[in-house]
């Protein structure tokens, strides 16, 4: 597919629903009612003036922070577990235990241990995002093709070399499948995170908005990480296309 | 010129292992017995015979007989019950350097997320051979099997008489001593095959190397071996130990047109039928391993 027909699919259905919700908008005087043109003029002053700084940025390096640790140590955590057997079995209940608490039920505890910070917030997100990439990095280490380890034995490929060769990249798919999980997460987290005794923040900013009755800026707030949202998933994907492409590959062959 | 009457001395804490100089592999007394659920299962009971630096020697028998249990064992990969396994005159405790195996299973044996090129050198760079000495080793190896013109294709773009040459492609490279093949052209179609068995001749003659061929295959043992050991059912015992005394030089037509061909296939046909029908006689239950 062209470049120009890929991008036109990409924004064509986006266009079509800014025209309705702008065309079922029109004379309406409800205050709570958003308007696309009237948010697309104070979107700018809003977001890309002192709060860019104050509010965007941080969260946005929250959010990244608490992504990338997430994935760092729920690959290299995974691939321990996944490689030992007694491990797996130890572990599999309390690993169970704790993706099935809630992150947000742990921010005042978080709060009070770690303080109300730029670390609390992080760690919220952590707690969230790694049981994705863990677990799915668990299985994908488990999975390996008993025939590609032997052919590793044999030809004396071992230790370091093995994680870096064989496991790692076996386990790939599953662990890609588990940071595109991630990053929603993260995203939901990082504004939850910033609701509760907050003082900077896209979440806290949204908070703020509410309560003062800025209905409009409220809402460019919730565009806005939308939008982060549709870049977070171009990034991964982008990254994903370059790192699977053999596993795409074979899959077609398979077909 | 096979069975060899050995003098063996198991020596574990050194690893040496007394046999005749120009013996490349010995297995001597091999046993493994698999430990199940439902007791236990004798896939060896009692593997004899020794391969010469230079032989091609074609293990053959009934489905069933161990031999993938025994191929596993010569590896390194498993460990057997009792008795041992020698090559070069010492004991293989896990996978030995200076061997290298061809698995039938090509498609799982080629690492899908590299190019043909970084899968054939990738035991070389982990051994740290130096670039150069590489990059001839991984240019000989590729045109000995006729793939220098994708090197940079992926094993899953290949069709599996290639995929199986990429993997052949990959063991002589390694530069091994011993070369194990494990029914290696049982999934690929019958013309590819004949093509693929005189690649392995080829190979063998040109790089002096010690081949181990399991298939359960009799014209193919008898066409690509010097020797062929026939294996019982299991639990295996060495059935027969043959001498192929055809030319050296084989040809797809004219050497399987020969009557002793006829005769040598005939004759391991035979003692293949006989093993499955004394199987019975030797285990109550016939498990296939």
């Amino acid at each position: 597919m062209s470049l120009a027909k890929r991008l036109a699919y990409f924004v064509g259905l986006p266009i079509l629903l800014l025209v309705l919700w702008w065309a079922l908008t029109i004379g309406n005087t409800n205050f709570f009612v958003p308007k696309p043109l009237q948010l697309f003029e104070i979107f700018g002053d809003v977001w890309f003036g002192d709060r860019l700084v104050t509010d965007v940025l941080p969260s946005i390096g929250r959010l990244l922070a608490g992504v990338a640790i997430s994935i760092v140590l729920g690959i290299v955590l995974g691939i321990v577990i996944g490689s030992v057997r007694l491990l797996r079995q130890l572990t599999e209940p309390s690993l169970e235990f704790l993706r099935a608490i809630p992150p947000p039920v742990l921010i005042p505890v978080l709060a009070l241990i770690i303080g109300i910070n730029d670390q609390m917030k992080v760690a919220v997100i952590i707690f969230g995002c790694i049981w994705p990439v863990l677990l799915n990095t668990i299985e994908g280490v488990r999975a390996v093709d008993p025939v590609l380890n032997d052919t590793c034995s044999v030809y004396g490929i071992s230790g370091g070399a093995r994680m870096r060769y064989l496991v790692l990249r076996s386990a790939s798919p599953q662990i890609m499948t588990g940071i595109r999980q991630s990053l929603s997460i993260g995203l939901i987290l990082m504004v939850i995170s910033e609701m509760f005794g907050s003082s900077s923040g896209l979440g806290y900013a949204i908070v703020q908005f509410q309560r003062t009755f800025s209905v409009p800026e409220m809402w460019t707030g919730i565009i806005l990480l939308g939008l982060l949202g549709v870049a977070l998933s171009l990034v991964f994907q982008f990254t994903e296309k370059r790192v699977l492409r053999w596993y795409h590959g074979l899959r077609e062959v398979d077909r | 010129m096979s069975n060899t009457t050995t003098k063996t001395n198991r020596g574990p804490k050194t690893g040496v292992i007394e046999v005749p100089e120009d013996v490349a592999l010995s297995v001597q007394h091999l046993k493994k017995v698999y430990q199940t659920d439902g007791g236990e299962i004798e896939a060896v009971r009692d593997l004899h015979f020794d391969i010469r630096a230079g032989e091609f020697v074609c293990l053959v028998g009934p489905s069933g007989a161990g031999k993938t249990t025994l191929l596993k064992c010569i590896a390194g990969l498993l460990a057997p019950t009792s008795g041992l396994v020698a090559l070069d005159g010492r004991l293989v405790t896990g996978p030995p350097k200076g061997l290298a195996v061809v698995f039938q299973e090509y498609g799982r044996s080629l690492f899908p997320w590299m190019n043909i090129r970084d899968n054939v050198e990738l035991p070389l760079k982990n051994q740290g051979v130096a670039k150069d000495e590489r990059d001839r080793l991984v240019d000989d190896a590729l045109e000995a099997v006729g793939l220098a013109h994708v090197p940079k294709s992926y094993p899953w773009q290949l069709s599996g008489g290639m995929q199986q040459r990429v993997a052949i492609a990959r063991a002589i490279a390694y530069q091994p001593k011993v070369l194990l093949m494990d029914e290696p052209f049982a999934a690929v179609d019958a013309q590819t095959r004949a093509d693929l068995e005189d690649l392995v001749r080829r190979v063998w003659k040109r790089l002096g190397i010690t081949v181990l061929f399991v298939t359960h295959d009799i014209d193919e043992s008898v066409y690509l071996g010097e020797r062929v050991v026939v294996l019982s059912s299991s639990p295996t015992v060495v059935q027969e130990d043959l001498t192929i005394d055809l030319p050296a030089d084989r040809d797809q037509l004219e050497t399987r047109s020969m009557a002793r061909f006829t005769e040598l296939r005939g004759h391991v046909y035979e003692q293949i039928q006989r093993a499955k029908a004394e199987a019975p006689n030797r285990t109550s239950s016939t498990p296939t391993v």
